[in-house]
């Protein structure tokens, strides 16, 4: 599903450069659940965002689902975000003027799907996520285990092949992180791909898998065993 | 622009975004206000000085006869052409449409009045009604010879201030009877001249009474009217050359006088008097044009100002929106379908509430030069179209860049 092959990433500050990947292979097969992790600086988020197409690389190749990932069209990359990845962010990144229900719809909007379409399918995600009820709120009326949800709802909503999660428990306690975590479990067991950055060693043990960064490089790869997040709740 | 999912989606950006809609609002209708009261103010300006000068801009065109210079068609030159009432009906059946006031005048250079024991020399003229307007004659007692003095043959006479001090002292001579050339007449108004003494020293009457009174048959001495004024000099001037010689090449054909005799026919304007008019307010609609473009290019900038904050205020958005799959132009169009809205929207209120301020407190202010101030409908709807366009010009760099922004930059903005 995603495939990495030495990918390079540095940072321009005023005349020094900060060279934070240096050198990353890695793949991704469908199905996988897999936790990013490393310390503070290390580049998970710039991997991420990398992933995500939201960054460029300097160097090194991506392929996405067979794809090649190399200097598209704004106009292309923005329809590969579309149809191929669905982020989750640890700030959730709603619009505050828009709806729960608006918000998970917004994918689909821009698959130009109609709007009687769009709400069913955007309420069925809210439902999928437990937030019916709150379908009419905005997010400044909802918690914040609720607006992850309502992000996870509207990272699913567009059916992309990989979901991408950065930080999606770091600004919630851990008995809502659980929660989150179990319906991220529950959405991997249906099959989707997902890649969660973390710094917390709990929730990278709810993955499948955990990749480990440092000084810009992979020092640790490994398979382990899930821990279901409902027995923590 | 005309999918109905991007009005949804606009709609719900500008109902959820009050204060932004608001200000954007408020700030263009304001601009737009301002900028129609400022023509509405201009063109008052000018109606005021116009209305000061506009004696200055009337040109009056007198026409006189004398005699023959040349032979023509087998008549001998030295004859004496004379108008009569018929020269007059043929001056307004083939100018009428294009002169504004008109009087065929009958004069006596000198006749003696008398009232009690007062008596003095005056000119006496038989005139016709416009003839108050032709020489700008202001009444300041009783009224002016009307239609029923001239049908009726009435021996009501106007006289001129001089006339009344001489005559009258401070008697009130309003329906007192002067002997004019031995025949009684009754005063029923008395007129100022801003051409001073000499011109107040008359004794007017209508031309019917005149012709009928002092055996006159259906002589006059002259034509008078005047053009009205035009859009610029040039072109008052192209018309008054145009119809003079029109008049001309008419008169001396019913007169028979030859095309080139320049002393049977005289006529003679004073359009080169009305430059200066034509000048003055030909400068003050420039400075008006000039400071209304100044403010709709201040306007201008303004909204190009608020694109620039709402593109910025809208960064994080537009970075959400390319995270989940907007491609640039779909930002770009968001962000200006939006902007253009409102901003036609509020540019049209503000000219509303311009051209309804004006049309009702309009009408109250008329100190001595603003006079009348308003604004045309179709400048007002320009400058608004104008204003929305160059928002919408202005506001699409700010959203370009908003749109081709890295998302991962975007997002990072708070
Ligand atoms: N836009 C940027 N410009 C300059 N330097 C950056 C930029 N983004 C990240 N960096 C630097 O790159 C390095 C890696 O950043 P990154 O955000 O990938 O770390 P991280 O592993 O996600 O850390 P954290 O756990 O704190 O989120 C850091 O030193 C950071 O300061
Ligand atoms: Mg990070």
């Amino acid at each position: 599903m995603i495939e990495i092959k030495d990918l390079h990433k540095s940072y321009k500050i005023g005349k020094n450069s900060l060279h934070v990947l240096k050198g990353i292979n890695f793949s991704v097969e469908e199905g996988e659940l897999v936790a990013i992790m490393g310390s503070s600086g290390s580049g998970k988020s710039t991997l991420l965002n990398i992933l995500g197409m939201l960054d460029e690389a300097d160097l090194g190749t991506y392929h996405l689902d067979g794809v090649e990932i190399k200097n598209l069209t704004e106009k292309t990359a923005a329809n590969y975000r579309n149809k191929f990845l669905g982020f989750i962010f640890q700030s959730f990144n709603l619009i505050n003027y828009k709806s729960a229900l608006d918000n998970v719809a917004l994918p689909l909007y821009y698959q130009n799907i109609n709007r009687k379409e769009r709400m069913e399918r955007a309420m069925s995600y809210l439902e999928k996520v437990g937030l019916a009820d709150w379908a009419k709120h905005l997010p400044n009326e909802l918690s914040g285990g609720q607006k992850q949800r309502v992000a996870i709802a509207r990272a699913l909503a567009g059916q992309p092949k990989v979901i991408l999660a950065d930080e999606l428990t770091g600004a919630l306690d851990s008995t809502t992180s659980y929660e989150i975590m179990n319906l991220i479990q529950e959405i991997n067991d249906e099959g989707k791909t997902i890649l969660v950055v973390t710094h917390e060693d709990d929730i990278a043990h709810m993955t499948k898998r955990i990749v480990n960064l440092k000084d810009g490089v992979i020092i640790d790869d490994r398979k382990v065993k899930q821990v279901k997040a409902l027995e923590n709740v | 622009m005309f999918s109905l999912e991007r009005w949804l989606e606009v709609f719900e950006a500008i109902s959820k975004n009050k204060l932004r809609t608001f200000l954007t609002g408020f700030s263009v209708a304001t601009g737009i206000l301002i900028l129609v009261l400022l023509l509405g103010v201009g063109e008052g300006m000018k109606n005021g000085v116009e209305e000061q000068f506009q004696q200055d801009a009337t040109n009056r065109i007198s026409v006189y006869t004398g005699v023959t210079g040349v032979e023509y068609k087998g008549l001998n030159p030295g004859r004496r052409i004379q108008f009569k009432n018929q020269d007059y009906d043929l001056l307004v059946k083939n100018f009428g449409d294009e002169i504004e006031y008109k009087s065929s005048v009958y004069r006596i250079w000198t006749g003696l009045a008398s009232y009690k024991d007062k008596s003095g020399s005056y000119r006496l003229e038989g005139v016709l009604p416009d003839y108050q307007f032709l020489e700008n004659a202001g009444m300041i007692q009783g009224r002016f010879i009307n239609e029923e003095d001239q049908e009726a043959f009435t021996k009501n006479v106007v006289i001129g201030k001089k006339v009344r001090d001489e005559l009258f002292e401070d008697e009130n001579p309003l329906g007192k009877l002067i002997e004019v050339r031995d025949i009684n007449f009754k005063v029923v108004g008395v007129f100022q001249d801003p051409g001073g003494d000499r011109e107040e020293s008359k004794v007017l009457m209508s031309l019917a009474t005149m012709q009928r009174v002092f055996g006159a048959g259906q002589d006059i001495r002259n034509l008078s009217f005047t053009l009205p004024k035009e859009e610029s000099f040039d072109i008052a001037l192209k018309k008054s050359n145009a119809l003079i010689s029109k008049l001309e090449a008419m008169l001396k054909a019913k007169h028979t006088v030859s095309p080139i005799d320049n002393s049977a026919i005289n006529i003679s304007n004073s359009i080169e008097n009305s430059k200066r008019f034509y000048d003055l307010t030909a400068n003050i609609k420039l400075f008006f044009w000039l400071i209304g473009l100044a403010s709709l290019l201040a306007g201008i900038i303004g909204v190009s100002n608020i694109m620039l904050i709402i593109v910025k205020e809208r960064t994080k958005e537009i970075g959400i929106r390319k995270a989940l799959g907007a491609k640039p132009m779909s930002i770009v169009g968001m962000v200006l379908h939006e902007s253009i809205f409102v901003t036609a929207v509020s540019g049209f209120m503000g000219l509303i509430i311009g051209l309804v301020l004006l049309e009702f407190v309009g009408p109250m202010i008329n100190t001595e030069f603003i006079s009348n101030p308003e604004v045309s409908f179709n400048i007002a709807i320009s400058t608004v179209i104008v204003l929305v366009i160059a928002g919408a010009i202005a506001g699409f760099f700010p959203a370009w860049r908003g749109a081709k922004i890295k998302p991962i930059n975007a997002l990072r903005e708070e």
